[in-house]
């Protein structure tokens, strides 16, 4: 049986027919095309998946797209603002936060929350919040400097 | 790794959802947060014919804190439940559940049905003596937490019931907690974990030592140490006695990751460091080095 939803992606209204089981992560990808929310382990482990739901980072692939039904979702492609890329995202450029890109949806996602939350972590916070993604080519130092380096880069912008 | 196709089923009020688990039966299974049930879908380990997606009673998403204790509705996530139970051993343990994103997701109650024993909420419960109230079509039912967890990935719910709420017991006054474990990476189910509780008398005497073992058994081990502790100050107690007795409670196995007797060994020293942590922070700021570390 096909359920008929409405997400709030990125800040418009999508209506799509999807059956129960459709995961969120799958639902994006393939029935609205939004192919920057990546696909990893598909069992919670990886964190490639992560979106922002009603602005909570949560893992895509554990969550139904039916179960969401109404809610707000952003995802990495809509963290951009009119005037190009966000703090993060311009952060995770400037310090190799990446190398070959696959997990960094999921960090971005989850680090804009993250910031959002606690504008100036510690090491060990920025540590503790990002412990969800796994990267398998940075050795995540890089990561953890583009955290402290947003972190900067919002406060001199607001 | 997609879920096998079911019927999706979305209450908005609980007796529409106890309708539908009554009628569905052994079929179905209640969808929270799905951090563990959604895995396990993906990877085939369950099929049920029914999904009952309880997201959309909001009557559930509570967590309401009394002097007596904290109750826990069935849709409050492990992050909201961090927030505002204000219970500190609830808190430590919830630290140690998977990563803080897939805490923004995943329930306390849904945990406790879980039943996986290697997870930190049951761990909890079965300490502090807490309870989980089941509702069905003919009415409630509040199960103890030692009757609750039946054995590995199994809770006392039956078909046609819905965990509706948990209830954390408070501790008395001067009381500390502590949650040590060992995993293999930070966020990961434990190789082996251990809570405690210790309360103390007005010179700092232990009167009450108890601690709940995780992965060291088909169920959370609850063992009460009070009587090794003899009413004497923590740095008096005989603590490898202490560790003794709860190594010997418990009945690890070993799999690919642990052998059962790292996780044996594991356990007596987790349990020593849970317990001493907790009587001092039972001891509070004005206990003198009351573990005499």
């Amino acid at each position: 049986m096909e359920h008929e939803i409405t997400l709030v992606v990125n800040g418009a209204a999508r209506r799509v027919r999807v059956p129960g089981r459709r995961l969120l992560s799958d639902c994006l990808r393939h029935d609205l095309g939004l192919t920057g929310t990546h696909v990893g382990c598909e069992h919670g482990v990886c964190g490639c998946c992560t979106v922002l739901l009603d602005g909570e980072p949560v893992r895509s692939c554990l969550t139904f797209a039916v179960t969401v039904d109404g809610h707000e979702i952003t995802t990495v492609e809509g963290l951009a603002g009119p005037d190009g890329m966000s703090a993060v995202q311009r952060a995770f450029a400037e310090c190799h936060g990446l190398q070959c890109g696959f997990c960094t949806p999921g960090f971005l996602c989850t680090v804009t929350a993250l910031l959002r939350d606690n504008p100036a972590p510690t090491d060990e916070e920025v540590v503790e919040g990002i412990s969800g993604n796994l990267c398998r080519c940075t050795g995540y130092q890089n990561i953890v400097k583009a955290v402290h380096r947003a972190a900067e880069l919002i406060a001199e912008e607001t | 790794m997609k879920p096998p196709p079911f019927e999706h089923h979305a209450p908005r009020e609980l007796g529409e959802a106890l309708d539908v688990l009554a009628e569905v039966g052994p079929r179905g299974k209640v969808l929270a947060g799905g951090q563990s049930l959604i895995p396990m879908l993906n990877m085939r380990l369950a099929a049920p014919e029914h999904l009952v997606d309880i997201n959309r009673i909001a009557s559930l998403a509570t967590v309401e804190p009394s002097t007596e204790g904290v109750t826990v509705g069935a849709l409050a996530r492990h992050s909201q439940v961090e927030r505002l139970a204000g219970h500190p051993l609830l808190r430590q343990a919830l630290r140690l559940v998977a990563h803080p994103v897939i805490r923004n997701r995943g329930t306390v109650v849904g945990s406790l049905v879980h039943a996986d024993p290697a997870a930190e909420l049951p761990a909890v419960l079965a300490l502090l003596g807490g309870s989980v109230r089941l509702a069905r079509l003919e009415g409630l039912r509040e199960v103890g937490a030692a009757e609750f967890f039946v054995g590995p990935m199994e809770s006392a719910v039956q078909p046609g019931e819905l965990a509706v709420s948990a209830y954390f017991p408070s501790l008395p006054p001067r009381s500390g907690t502590a949650f040590r474990e060992v995993a293999r990476r930070h966020g990961d189910y434990a190789l082996a974990g251990v809570c405690a509780v210790v309360t103390l008398d007005d010179d700092l005497h232990i009167t009450a030592a108890r601690v709940a073992c995780v992965s060291v058994g088909p169920v959370p081990v609850v063992v009460d140490v009070g009587g090794l502790c003899e009413r004497r100050p923590a740095s008096t107690v005989d603590w490898a006695a202490v560790a003794r007795a709860v190594r010997e409670e418990t009945e690890p196995e070993g799999d690919i990751h642990a052998s059962a007797a790292y996780r044996l060994q594991l356990v007596g020293v987790l349990a020593e460091q849970a317990l001493k942590d907790a009587a001092r922070e039972a001891a509070g700021p004005w206990g003198s080095d009351p573990v005499g570390t």
